[in-house]
């Protein structure tokens, strides 16, 4: 067995979490039952790392068997990498019936053409999803197995998850081989980046909880507000306004959890507007500034800030629109007319 | 009664009992609620700032939150000559402590200490604070 295949099972191993390993190698299918038998599990890692790479040595695994753990390990944990999305384009009505190894052979032949030294493995799971890990190396060199990008394509949708984590330099060519293979058109980056793989699912897809616009008006008696407290000495002041808020914020979140994000970003080029005595910016120009937002889970903070008191209820629709609009990356310029400022998508 | 600002809500005035203390809740890693006291300080009559109000800061245990400067603190104290109190909620002790002298404040505004009135109590407060 290759010395570099070795080094890498024995490194994707070590990141496997201890008591996950024997269900991945089992996942794996590479090494029999009885071998995984003669492994002792809650040894140090180091230990058992060396003792698999032993048993792959027995089975003579090559690197495409090697790869296959590693997808393997990244479709258990994708949100160790950061993924952006990707949105193809078709002309026409075409619906055309998806063929798998049609699309293999079409993406392989594309990227191959271009360079020869990549290393590509697919796999399919049961949600229509397919991940496809890509190696890649240059003309002169053969493909480095630390420096992969992950590609995860839902057949029946026009969205593409990339993780790249590599030189941009090969972004267009896999782009392009992703376009070839799945008889779309074009293919165009949407604003919307984050860890969580599953929240970008969520969002682009839809499936996270959204508000309806209720049809009644006044708030459902049924669904009054917890006390904070049963102690009936406190007297709550403002017990309307914060029930508004609830229902505001329930209007505006659903009731759901919130797709995992975590951060927003918005781009101004606006025109700094202050006092015209304190004469700042003697020049017309627009004032250029970058507003970011980040926390561990961006939409659930959002969601509370007003009920802890720490922003007014409704919050702005720059905020708000974020998982509507499956994006969280803004620019944001002058609007000619009433409003200070608008949206523009670039 | 708990109020996130004034003035309050009118529907309510009949059920409400005299007012003896106002605690002005500042959150010291929030300028929002700053602005929220000092647009609700508009709002209250000038004889309850005869000993009748105080300004509680809380959040004063994580230093590196302070979103608010000490110095528009100290300014709001001395502007509407009301102590400055200052409290960490989330430690049960200092919030013990805290709710215990709101208590006594309270006691002596609203009368039912002998001897001593709100507007003693006040400047009694405001003269150790100077020192």
């Amino acid at each position: 067995m290759d010395e570099t295949v070795a080094e890498y099972i024995r490194r994707t191993v070590l990141k496997i979490p201890r008591d996950e390993i024997k269900t991945m190698l089992q996942k794996w299918g590479f090494l029999s039952e009885m071998q995984l038998q003669t492994v002792n599990f809650h040894q140090l890692k180091e230990n058992i790392s060396q003792d698999v790479v032993q048993l792959c040595e027995e089975n003579s695994a090559d690197i495409k068997q090697a790869a296959v753990l590693d997808i393997i390990y990244n479709h258990i944990y994708p949100n160790k990498r950061m993924w952006s999305v990707y949105q193809m384009n078709k002309t026409g009505e075409e619906i055309e019936f998806f063929d798998f190894t049609d699309f293999k052979k079409k993406f392989k032949r594309r990227l191959r053409s271009a360079l020869k030294n990549v290393t590509i493995n697919f796999r399919e799971y049961e949600d229509n999803a397919i991940w496809i890990r890509i190696a890649w190396g240059t003309p002169y060199t053969k493909p480095n197995q630390y420096k992969t990008s992950y590609v995860v394509y839902h057949s029946q949708t026009p969205y593409v998850f990339l993780s790249a984590s590599v030189l941009r330099s090969n972004l267009p060519l896999l782009c392009q081989a992703l376009v070839v293979a799945s008889n779309y058109h074009d293919i165009r980056e949407v604003e919307l980046r984050s860890h969580s793989l599953n929240s970008l699912k969520d969002i682009v897809f839809k499936r996270y909880s959204q508000n309806f616009q209720t049809y009644c008006p006044r708030p459902l008696s049924e669904r009054k507000v917890a006390p904070e407290s049963a102690d009936v000495r406190i007297i709550q002041e403002n017990r309307n306004e914060k029930e508004r808020i609830q229902r505001v914020n329930r209007e505006v979140f659903g009731d759901g959890p919130q797709p995992k994000l975590e951060f927003a970003q918005y781009k101004l080029e606006t025109m700094f507007k202050s006092d015209p005595k304190m004469d700042v910016m003697y020049k017309k120009e627009p004032f250029r500034c970058l507003v970011k937002f980040s926390s561990p889970h961006l939409l659930e903070s959002l969601k509370s800030l007003a009920p802890v008191g720490m922003a007014d209820a409704p919050l702005s629709p720059l905020l708000t629109c974020i998982p509507h609009k499956a994006r969280n990356y803004f620019k944001i310029r002058e609007k000619k007319g009433f409003f200070p400022e608008s949206f523009v998508s670039p | 009664h708990l109020a996130t600002s004034l003035p309050l809500p009118s529907e309510r005035d009949h059920l409400r009992p005299r007012i003896d203390l106002i605690a002005f809740m500042i959150d010291i890693k929030s300028k929002y609620s700053l602005k929220n006291v000092e647009a609700s300080l508009a709002y209250v009559d000038a004889s309850f700032f005869l000993g009748k109000v105080c300004f509680l800061v809380t959040g004063v245990g994580r230093v590196n939150y302070c979103s608010v400067e000490m110095n528009a603190i100290w300014k709001l104290g001395e502007v509407y000559r009301s102590p400055v109190l200052f409290c960490e909620l989330e430690l049960e002790g200092v919030r013990v402590a805290t709710a215990q002298r709101l208590l006594r404040m309270l006691q002596i505004c609203a009368g039912h200490v002998p001897g001593v009135s709100a507007l003693s109590f006040g400047s009694l407060m405001r003269n150790s604070a100077d020192d």
